[in-house]
């Protein structure tokens, strides 16, 4: 399997995860050909690959045009992270005037070309695997690339944070110490993470299936969480995913 | 065009995180044009920082960068504290150090091993040095691991740990979680001096720089995230005072900004900390950077592969002892009151010194953002590295060019990302 990596608007952290797999690297060399990962090679095949996986996303007229060739060469196209898959926290320009943004970060705007907008992969391209996480975990990285070698569908669960979070034996922090976490709303995929560390999930992995996020509002309110904050909440690294960004609306709409 | 005349389009930079390109151009033999050119699609963050919480800087601006998130999260911590007047306990200071002993583990061996040894050995990648020597290459990987064992071990996860926050973390780590990754890192040691004593058998290409460093320079230690800033000028900063004494310029060819100290380049990251801190090193270190050939008072950036490794043999030291005996059953973090102010936060991430300062109103909101990344301070100096090497640049074939100028700025370990991928080599040869 011939496999490329290419980077849009990102921290650089998903794709690493690829090298933070330390124990597999040497393995996953001798069973993937990396034909172009910027990154990590100079060697710089162009491609058609068989497997792309996508890290960042789109915000600039060039990279809409770049996505477009690296479908056009990709089998398949996995989007890794939440930058990719539902735009990452930069999609909060969004929301927000992009011009004010630029005079406050750069003193000579006219010399930043950039979109008004972050978009996902998905809203450009279609995507054949959307894998979760700011960043993504590396061992459900594994599992894509395991399973796009093997040509079958990945095996990641949609269910919730709680699903892991009971799994782990862990008690809700949520129902002992009245903590709002977003993990019943929020997919699981980081081994419910932070309730571990006795801090509510803060939705890194975006929506889970069927979230019912207006349900998990009414719990933040009877906790003393006002509307600001639930809204700050889901207007994270996953900002735009579809059902985090309803919920903020109708909170804010509410308002 | 006349046959003096030349235009080369070499490629794009790879093995660093971001793009970029590099355009230079001669009169005859006289060089008349170096820029490096940095565009990373902007991302805003100090627009994006504004209205949201102070508390909320560590966990969006980790997002910045995920080489090196924990830099931004201790640089975020420090500055938020810093304007709410919270002062952290010793075990708290002892596991925030501990926890940037592990970034510079995995970033250092990530660079040294991975993106930087390629080029000494004339191979594409990792794999390429895995072809010529594997146990080293294994050996290397596991060293990386411990780093990322650690970071895990205190921070939650390797990259965007989510244990940190302002006045310390959420819980500390249990005694079981700490004794599995004290092995790791004990496991580590022996191979860390190999490695790096194997890296400084490579031929390292000549150059030496006059150019001033900054770094932090505590009073008893190596710095991740304390005392003031020193320079190889002979000034001592305090970061309070960091807008007296260094200027951010946005010029056209870049989405990142040019920072400079007193209107001239300067230089942060290993080689200036090095220089800076020699004397704050231990003496088996300091007779290890004699061993390497590592001069007092000389910057080579091309050794800057051998400096990483003394300061990943000094992370994996410092942390074993910062670790030894933890206080596990202590408070995880200190009560933090929001008050309006301004705080100003500096820490040593692994490629040079990273300040965040923020206007806080009295709710505890992010009035104004100011993030000033090591890529943007080291430029300048990147290019004057070039400059310097420009005549050889010019002589050279074109692959060989090309590879020697990639090499150049592979030495100080560019995170793109930090403020703006890949570079794109222009050679414009005119006529005198």
């Amino acid at each position: 399997m011939r496999l490329a990596v290419h980077k849009f608007a990102s921290c650089d952290g998903c794709q690493l995860s690829v090298l933070d797999c330390e124990d597999e690297l040497l393995t996953i060399v001798e069973a993937v050909e990396i034909a172009y990962f910027p990154e990590a090679s100079s060697r710089m095949d162009d491609g058609p690959w068989d497997c792309s996986l996508v890290e960042g996303s789109i915000t600039t007229a060039h990279d809409a045009e770049r996505i477009q060739e690296v479908r056009r060469k990709s089998k398949r196209l996995v989007t890794i992270g939440a930058c990719a898959t539902a735009g990452g926290i930069q999609a909060l320009r969004n929301l927000g005037d992009v011009e004010a943004w630029r005079a406050v970060v750069y003193a000579r705007p006219e010399y930043v070309a950039t979109l008004a907008t972050s978009t996902a992969i998905a809203d450009h391209v279609p995507v054949d695997f959307e894998l979760r996480g700011c960043p993504v975990d590396k061992h459900q990285l594994l599992e894509v690339l395991l399973a796009m070698l093997h040509d079958r569908r990945p095996a990641i669960p949609r269910e919730s944070v709680c699903a892991d979070c009971r799994r782990a034996g862990q008690v809700c922090v949520t129902v002992a110490k009245g903590v709002p976490c977003l993990g019943p709303a929020t997919q699981a995929g980081c081994g419910a993470l932070c309730p571990g560390y006795h801090r509510g999930c803060y939705g890194c992995f975006g929506p889970s299936d069927h979230p019912n996020a207006p349900a998990l509002s009414r719990v933040w309110q009877a906790h003393g969480a006002d509307r600001d904050t639930i809204v700050a909440a889901l207007r994270t690294f996953n900002t735009a995913a579809p059902a985090f960004d309803a919920e903020a609306k109708r909170l804010e709409e509410d308002r | 065009m006349s046959e003096e005349e030349r235009t080369i389009h070499v490629g794009y930079l790879s093995r660093v995180e971001g793009e970029g390109a590099l355009h230079l151009a001669w009169k005859g033999e006289e060089l008349v044009d170096l820029r490096l050119r940095i565009f990373e699609p902007p991302r805003f963050f100090e627009g994006l920082l504004r209205g949201r919480m102070a508390t909320e800087a560590a966990d969006i601006t980790a997002r910045i960068c995920g080489i090196c998130p924990v830099a931004y999260q201790t640089s975020a911590c420090v500055a938020v504290e810093d304007a709410f007047g919270v002062t952290l306990p010793p075990h708290l200071l002892a596991m925030r150090r501990a926890l940037y002993c592990g970034e510079w583990i995995e970033s250092h061996v990530l660079h040294m091993l991975m993106l930087h040894t390629p080029d000494f050995l004339g191979v594409p990648d990792a794999m390429g040095v895995a072809r010529l020597n594997r146990d080293m290459v294994q050996a290397g990987l596991r060293v990386k691991k411990a780093g990322n064992a650690l970071v895990a071990a205190l921070g939650g996860r390797e990259i965007h740990p989510i244990n940190v926050k302002v006045g310390g973390f959420w819980r500390l780590p249990r005694r079981d979680e700490l004794d599995r990754v004290r092995e790791q890192l004990v496991a580590a040691r022996p191979e860390a001096l190999a490695m790096v004593r194997w890296m400084g058998t490579f031929d390292f290409p000549e150059l030496d720089r006059d150019v001033p460093l900054v770094a932090l320079r505590p009073a008893d230690t190596y710095p991740f995230f304390e005392g003031d800033l020193g320079t190889t000028t002979g000034l001592t900063i305090d970061v309070h005072q960091w807008s007296d004494h260094f200027a951010e310029e946005h010029v056209e060819r870049s989405t990142a900004l040019h920072c400079r100290l007193h209107g001239q380049p300067y230089l942060t990251g290993p080689l200036a900390r090095f220089a800076l801190n020699r004397d704050r090193l231990p003496d088996d270190l300091r007779a290890l950077a004699d061993e390497l050939g590592l001069e007092a008072g000389v910057v080579r950036p091309f050794r800057s592969i051998l400096v990483r490794g003394v300061e990943v043999l000094y992370a994996i030291d410092e942390a074993l002892r910062l670790l030894d005996g933890f206080p596990v059953h202590l408070e995880p973090s200190v009560p933090v009151t929001p008050r309006a102010g301004v705080g100003w936060g500096a820490s040593e991430a692994p490629r040079g010194t990273l300040v965040h300062r923020y206007e806080i109103d009295g709710d505890g909101r992010i009035v104004s953002a100011v993030i000033t990344p090591p890529t943007s301070q080291n430029q300048l100096a990147i290019e004057a590295d070039l400059r310097e090497l420009a005549p050889e640049l010019r002589s050279l074939d074109e692959d060989a060019a090309r590879h020697r100028a990639e090499m150049a700025i592979r030495n100080h370990d560019p995170c793109i990302s930090c403020s703006t991928h890949f570079l794109t080599l222009e050679r414009v040869i005119e006529p005198a």
